[in-house]
Formats: C-alpha cells, structure tokens, sequence
C-alpha cells in the first residue's frame, strides 16, 4: 500500500516546485544568453552590418582564400596524428593497469593548461634561429618556424589531448571483457582492435576528432608566436581575422570571423547528431 | 540501424579525409622579397608594392612576389632574430633594426648609413586626433595633463609609437619647464595617469579610440591620424597638430644575412632605393608620410603637413636610441618610474 | 561492477601494451615533453637568482596575481552556473533545451580570437551591454571585471561537461529515499545530490581555472593591458619577448607550467582516488 503510493509520487517527491524550475532556467538561460548567445549574434550582427555584397566580397578575398586554405592543411596534418595518439594512448591507458598511469594522464592534459603563449615559445626556442636547433635546421635550409612547419607543430601541441581524453574515460567504462572474448576466441590485436574496439568507442572518437578539428581551425595564441604574419602564406584564419580587424575593416574581420563561428556551429551539429546516433546504438554505456 | 550507423561513420571519415585533400599547398613564385614591417604601413606599402613590382618587371624584366608581414615593431623584430626571413625590415624606429644587429649580426651596426638620410626615406611625427568639434579644447601638450582629460596611448614598452609618443611628450616638457627634471617626470606622470588603456600596438590604441569610444584624445602617428578619418568617417574626428612635436624617423634596412643566403640583395637594394624615387617619394606622401624629396610629391598632399617645431631622438636630449631606450624603457628605467598606476 | 573489477586485474592477455605506450611517450615526448624543456634548461640557465628575481619584480607578480585570481574568480562563476546549468539540462524539459546544451560546447569550438573582439564590442561603453552597465556606472571591458568576463566564456564547458554525466547517472531511489524519510529538497541536494556531484564539479572547476590561467586570445582584447592593474601573466611573457628579454619571458613561463602541472596532477590523482572509492571494493 505504502510503496505503491511512493510510485505515483515518485515525480513529486524529487522534484522541485514550479516555482524554483522556472527560476532555475531562467537564470540559466539568461545566463548564457549574456554570455554565449549575445557574442555569437554580434558576431553576425557586423559581418552583415555592410550588406551581404560586402560579407561575400571578403570571404573571395585572396587572402582570405589563402588563410582558409592554409588552416584546412594544418587541421588535416594535425588532426590525424593527434587521432592516431589519442587511439594508441587511450589503448594503453584504458586497457592495462601500470605504474605512472596518473601522471601519463597529467602529461597529456598539459597542453590543455599550458597558456597557447608558451606554446608558441617553446617551438621558437626549440628551432628558432637561435634556438638549440635553429643553427644547423639554418644550415640545412629547413624552415620551420614562421613557416607552414611551425604553425603545424604548435597546432598539435595545443589539440594533443582532445582525442585521448575524450576515449580514455569511455574505453575504461568499457573495460576489457569485450577484448578478452575475442582473444580468446583467436583473435590477434589488429583485429580486436577494428572488429571490438574501434565500434564501441566510433562515437566518442568522432566527437574528440570534431572537438580536436574544432580548436585545431581557431587557435590563435600559439600560432601567432611562430607563424610570422605573412600575408598570403602564413596567416591562418584567426590570424586574418587579427589582421582585418587592425586594418580598420571591422565589417571583413567579422565576416571571415563569422565564417569561423559557422564551423563552431557546424562542429555542434555534428557533435548533437552523433550523441544521438551513439545513444540510439547503445554504444555508450551511461 | 547498426549497420547503417557504422556506415555513416566510415562516409564521415571519408569525407573528413576529402577535405582534406582539397586543401592544396600553397604557391610558390619564382622571385619573393618578404618585407617585414610595422603596423601602420600596410596602406603605404600595398600601394608601393604594386608601383615596385611593375617598375622592376620593366626594368629587369624579371617578375618578383612582395610580401608583407605586418605587426608592432618590437614583435616584428623580434620574429626576424628567431628566424623569419625578411630580406628587408621597415620598422617604427632604429632601436628595433638595431636589435637585428645585437641579436644574432644580421646586419652590420653600420645600417643606418647605406641610405640617404639616417635610412630614412619619409618621415612622420606625432599629433592629437580628437573628437569632432575638439570638445576638450585640447590645443598643446599641456592639455593633456587637465583632470578629466583621458588620454589613448600604447604601451612604450611594447609599441614603437609609444615610444615616440612619450619622446615627444618628453621633449615638450623639457622645453616648457626649462629642463627642471622633478617638473618633467610630475609632468608625465601626470600625463600617463590619464592614460584609461594601454594597448600592445599603435593599431590596437586606435581601435580603442575609434571603435570602442574610449578616451577623448589619441596620440599617433600623423599618418595614422590621417588614415584613421579617412578610413572611419572625417564627421566624427579631427587632427589637432600640436606646436611642438618629435621628427620620427621610421627606417628602412636591408637583412645582409637573409639576402646573402637567398640571393636577393639586388631586388632587396633596388625596392629600397625605390622607396627614395620619384614614385615612391610620392606615393609615401598620398599616404600621409613626409617624403624626404618633397619636390617628388604631390602639392595637394603637402599641403596636409603643417610646419612643426620638432625635436629630435639624436638632439643631446635624448642622445639617439640605444641611450634613450636605455634611459627610458629599460626595466626600472624612467617610464617604470613615472609609471604609478591607480 | 564485475566489469571495473576485472579492467584492474593486470590484464595482460590483450595485447598492444608495449607498442601503444611506447608510440604514446614517443609522441609526448617528441611534441610536448622536449619543447617543454626547454623552458626548464632556459630557467637553468639563468640560475636561481636571476629567476627569483623576475619572480620578485613588482609587475610580474601583480600579472601572475591577476591572472590567477581572475581565472579562479572566473572557475568560481562557472563552477555556481555550470552546476546549474548541468541540472536544468539533466532534469528538465524546457522549449529549446537540446539547442542550448549544444551550444554550452560553443567556446570549445569558438576561437579565441573572435571571442574576445566580440566580447569587447559587446561590453566595451559603447556595446550593447557595456552601454547598459555604463548607464549603472559599471565598467566591465578594460579592467580586469572584463578578464573575468572572458573566462567565464572559455571556462563554462569545463563545468558542464564534467557535471552532466554525473548528474545523468544518479540513482533517483536515493533521492527518493531522502524525501520520503522527510528530508526537504534543500537538504536532499546539499547532503545527497551535491556530495555525489563534487569530485566532478572539482574537476570542471580545477579544468576551467587551469585553461583561464593560461588564456590568451580572447583576454588581450578587452583587458585593457594596463601594468600593474589589468596586464596578464602570458601577455606579460609576450611583452618580455618583444623587449628581447628572453630570460624574463621564460622564467614566468616556468613558473605558470609548473604551477598547472602540479594543478593537473592533483587533479587527476583526485579522480584516481575517487574511481577507487566508487569502484565497489
């Protein structure tokens, strides 16, 4: 008698009054309307502040060309090496126990940490020309920093952790009974790894590759340490954007800015059907 | 659904690895100088750099790239000593060409005489863009230290404008207070108290004035000033050209070390010495630089650049960069010192 | 259970452990590990007292004072509305809900850039909220509120994604439990809910301060940049390299990497010690 009342009270009693949901949201909201929302409309609100023949004529502009070309490369080199070693640390991390783990674990969050600043620097006193390297990379007639190398290599510091820490935490939820099935069942690591794994963990991957992709196409600290600012060839996207704002030509920086905004959104779209995706295929766990 | 799921997920892999394939290397031309120099130059040298290549293609006959990185003069300097290759620097004052002399001997400390006047081919100074009508009434330096008067200016420690800024400031207070030195650092002192913002760069300073509305005068670069009405709209601000002010020399170079090893110190010399030609002489006067050769410019454009009382970094006062640098910028320097923020 | 038990048990009947470790200390070691050092070998190099005295110079400590207190300040905010903002998305259904947890993601995928001019025109004087607040006589852009400001937008993924999940995975019977032992719905949720949230909730926080720290991008533009009030630690790095003062640009560097790595590793040991105590042993 008494239990079956706490069922058909069961809503009632966890929940909040009315009152407080209506408040709580609309705290949230308004927050983030102040602070998500509102940027990301003022955005738009400028670019188009010229009229729509002025957004386009910035976005063909030859230079901006060559900056979105130039941050479509860095991604495609960048992002791959970093999905490889998210995949190989997260197997690591995930499926074996061994000393050190939590400071392996720290090791790859620091670039998270590390100010973008310092990320630029290390690389020039790494290979600048007076860098530990920067003599013989000279001599050798390799350029790599303020050249397309550069901007590579701070890219990949700063998006090292994304994949990885978006698998380890899943790939451990996982645990390893799946594998030790297949392998007994025969099955040798490469194929364990495509036929077990790699289906269980797809959408957690895609969604730290979007997020690793994201933060690849849009860091501007680090690449404005090492990328020299050269029109044409070494100015990425967010660079440009720097540039056209510092020219005076607000409505342009904010159209090619705008273009940046639309990957983000496009990145959450994504990121929105693959949760969907995932929880329909019961993949994840939770 | 599984299957179809696994599908969708192989297909976006694919075409995340399309696009990336789509993105092609960037071009290469036969010929490339790169110029690396300040902010304020861009306008300048788009223009010059399309008179230069023209001009050189029918000379030689030889086709040649320019590029340009732009930036604040300090940073610009600095990304030349750690390795970018300029084959030619146009920066905001020598202190920062003589940087590429200390730093790593990319050129030789004699730079400064392989042109004409101090490697200078044009010149500028420093005057006031104030609000349309001048509703501070500002009129002279001494304006600026009123109460409630605020005033934009980078930071000298980091802009080369600044720097000139605050030079000129100086050479001001020393002339009105008969060189009292207590009176000329209670003068500055002032002055950078009412300073609400100090931005990196010459560029960013003016954004702040312009864009964001902040301050009720601008210290900058005369051409600047000038470009900033012409660019943001001469209804809402005018130039007030103080009686006394700083001959800012922006000097040119080229990178012996960088043109050595890339085989283009011939073009380097010659777009450098372009810069002293009738054209060039020219066109830095339609950008509201003072040409050296004002018999090359445009009399419409001269008649922008009222005579001023000018002071000069190599006047005893200062005794030239190195000392002034020294004096002034240097950590704990006199800008730490006057510097006391609220 | 059964599952979390035997992922501990050294399970070395799958292979790949050698050849994954070592790609993955390879890998750091190659990109992260050795341009990390250098900071180290260059802070050697300029020995102890060189480095105590950047350390010590008035500036540099008010621009590691700023930024380490706007950046808490900023975790703290984020902390308050990130929880908050986890439960309305975990516990209510509101007309445009899906949207809005999409778009907490936004300043992951936003760069930084463009979300610093576009912050500074929004509450500069002149923007339209700076405008509103200047009408209050409040300045936000141009001093270190400003700072905070932009933090606040880089920090707040941080907290609800690290929240969200927690929240998802509570077990109503407790709750339920609570209330009807005639606990009230404060109380469930300061002694039940809350306690189960706070080692996630710390790691969203500890996540958003390190990453605020270290900001750069979208701070520059609407910090003001003024010595000894509204200048930034890694602005101040990059001052001291365009003074040629490679010495003082690395010596704040070292410190900041040593001040997160320690950050981080707390953290991660804070979850380690919590995923064994949740383990069921």
């Amino acid at each position: 008698m008494k239990s079956s009342l706490i069922a058909a009270n069961r809503g009632a009693l966890i929940a909040e009054s009315a009152l407080i949901r209506t408040v709580i949201v609309l705290v949230g909201v308004a927050f983030l309307a102040l602070f998500l929302f509102m940027p990301l409309v003022l955005v738009f609100a400028q670019a188009l502040s010229s009229g729509l023949g002025a957004y386009f004529a910035a976005l063909i502009e030859p230079d901006a060309w060559a900056a979105l070309k130039l941050t479509l490369l860095v991604a495609v080199i960048s992002v791959p090496l970093n999905l490889i070693f998210g995949l190989a640390a997260a197997w690591a991390i995930a499926k074996f126990s061994f000393p050190g783990k939590s400071l392996l674990i720290t090791l790859i969050d620091l670039p998270f940490s590390v100010s973008p600043v310092i990320a630029g620097l290390i690389y020039v006193l790494l290979f600048g020309s007076r860098g530990w390297l920067g003599p013989w990379l000279s001599a050798h007639n390799i350029e790599i920093v303020f050249a397309i190398p550069g901007i590579v290599l701070a890219t990949i510091f700063v998006t090292l952790p994304f994949v990885a820490r978006e698998l380890i935490p899943l790939m451990e939820q996982q645990g390893t009974t799946d594998e030790e099935a297949a392998r007994t069942l025969g099955a040798g690591g490469l194929k364990i790894f495509f036929r077990v794994t790699l289906p269980n963990v797809k959408w957690g991957l895609l969604y730290g590759v979007l997020l690793c992709n994201a933060r690849a196409m849009g860091e501007f600290g680090a690449v404005s340490v090492v990328s020299g600012h050269i029109r044409g060839v070494t100015n990425t996207m967010p660079l440009h954007v720097e540039i056209l704002y510092n020219e005076y030509n607000f409505a342009a920086a904010f159209a090619v800015a705008s273009l940046l905004a639309i990957l983000a959104l496009l990145t959450l779209v994504l990121k929105t059907w693959l949760e969907s995706q995932g929880a329909g295929n019961g993949s994840n766990k939770h | 659904m599984a299957f179809s799921a696994k599908q969708t997920f192989y297909a976006a892999l694919t075409s995340v690895l399309i696009a990336g394939g789509a993105a092609s290397s960037v071009a290469q031309a036969d010929t490339t100088l790169l110029n690396v120099s300040y902010d304020p130059t861009r306008e300048l040298y788009k223009e010059f750099n399309a008179a230069f290549a023209e001009d050189y293609k029918k000379q030689t006959g030889e086709t040649v790239t320019l590029r340009m990185s732009h930036g604040g003069s300090g940073k610009q300097a600095r990304s030349v000593i750690d390795g970018l290759e300029a084959d030619v620097v146009t920066l905001a004052l020598a202190y920062d060409i003589d940087a590429l002399v200390e730093n790593g001997g990319l050129l030789g400390a004699d730079w400064q005489n392989k042109f004409a006047s101090n490697s200078s081919p044009y010149t500028s100074t420093i005057v006031f863009l104030v609000r349309k009508g001048n509703p501070k009434a500002i009129h002279d330096w001494s304006d600026l230290t009123r109460q409630g008067v605020q005033v934009i200016t980078p930071n000298p420690k980091t802009s080369g404008g600044a720097r000139w800024n605050y030079l000129a400031a100086w050479g001001w207070a020393e002339k009105a207070y008969n060189g009292d030195d207590a009176k000329v650092r209670g003068y500055m002192r002032d002055l950078f108290n009412n300073v609400p913002v100090l931005d990196t760069g010459a560029r960013g300073a003016t954004t702040t004035f312009v864009q964001r509305e902040l301050g009720d005068v601008l210290l900058a670069w005369e051409n600047e000033a000038f470009l900033a009405i012409e660019e943001l709209g001469p209804d809402k601000f005018e130039i007030v050209v103080p009686p006394f002010s700083i001959l800012a020399e922006p000097p040119v170079a080229v990178v012996d070390k960088v043109v050595d090893k890339r085989g283009t110190r011939k073009v380097a010399e010659a777009y450098l010495n372009y810069l002293y030609s009738p054209t060039g002489q020219k066109i830095a006067a339609k950008n509201y630089y003072r040409p050296i050769s004002p018999q090359y410019a445009d009399p419409q454009d001269l008649k922008r650049f009222p005579a001023i009382d000018l002071v000069k970094i190599d006047d005893p006062l200062f005794g030239g960069w190195q000392k002034a640098q020294k004096t002034h910028f240097s950590d704990g320097g006199v800008f730490d010192q006057i510097y006391q923020p609220k | 259970m059964s599952v979390l038990a035997s992922a501990r048990r050294p399970a070395r009947v799958i292979p790949g452990f050698g050849i994954t470790l070592g790609f993955t200390l390879a890998y750091l070691s190659l990109f992260v590990l050795i341009p990390l050092s250098t900071v180290a070998f260059k802070t050697i190099d300029m020995g102890w007292s060189g480095f105590w005295g950047v350390l010590t110079d008035p500036r540099t400590q008010h621009a590691l004072y700023l930024s380490f207190g706007t950046a808490l300040i900023a975790a703290l905010v984020n902390a308050v509305f990130g929880l908050l903002i986890a439960w309305m998305l975990v516990r209510y259904t509101f007309p445009g809900r899906r949207l809005i947890d999409a778009a907490v993601d936004l300043p992951f995928a936003l760069p930084t850039a463009v979300a610093g001019i576009a912050l500074t025109a929004l509450y500069a004087d002149n923007g339209w909220i700076g405008s509103i607040l200047h009408g209050l006589g409040l300045k936000v852009a141009y001093t270190p509120v400003g700072i905070v400001v932009a933090l606040v937008f880089i920090g707040l993924p941080f907290v609800v994604r690290s929240v969200q999940p927690v929240l998802e995975d509570l077990n109503l019977d407790v709750e339920e439990a609570a209330a009807t032992l005639g606990a009230t719905r404060w109380h469930t949720f300061s002694r039940v809910i809350l306690p189960a949230a706070l080692p996630s909730l710390l790691t969203g926080f500890a996540l958003a301060f390190a990453r605020g720290v270290g900001e750069y991008g979208s701070v520059i533009f609407i910090a003001g940049n003024l010595p000894k009030v509204s200048e930034i630690a890694p602005l101040l790095i990059v001052i001291r390299l365009e003074e040629f003062n490679y010495a003082g640009a690395t010596a704040i560097a070292a410190l900041m990497l040593a001040i997160s790595f320690l950050g981080l590793l707390a953290i991660n040991l804070l979850q380690a010690w919590n995923r064994r105590r949740t383990g069921g042993e």
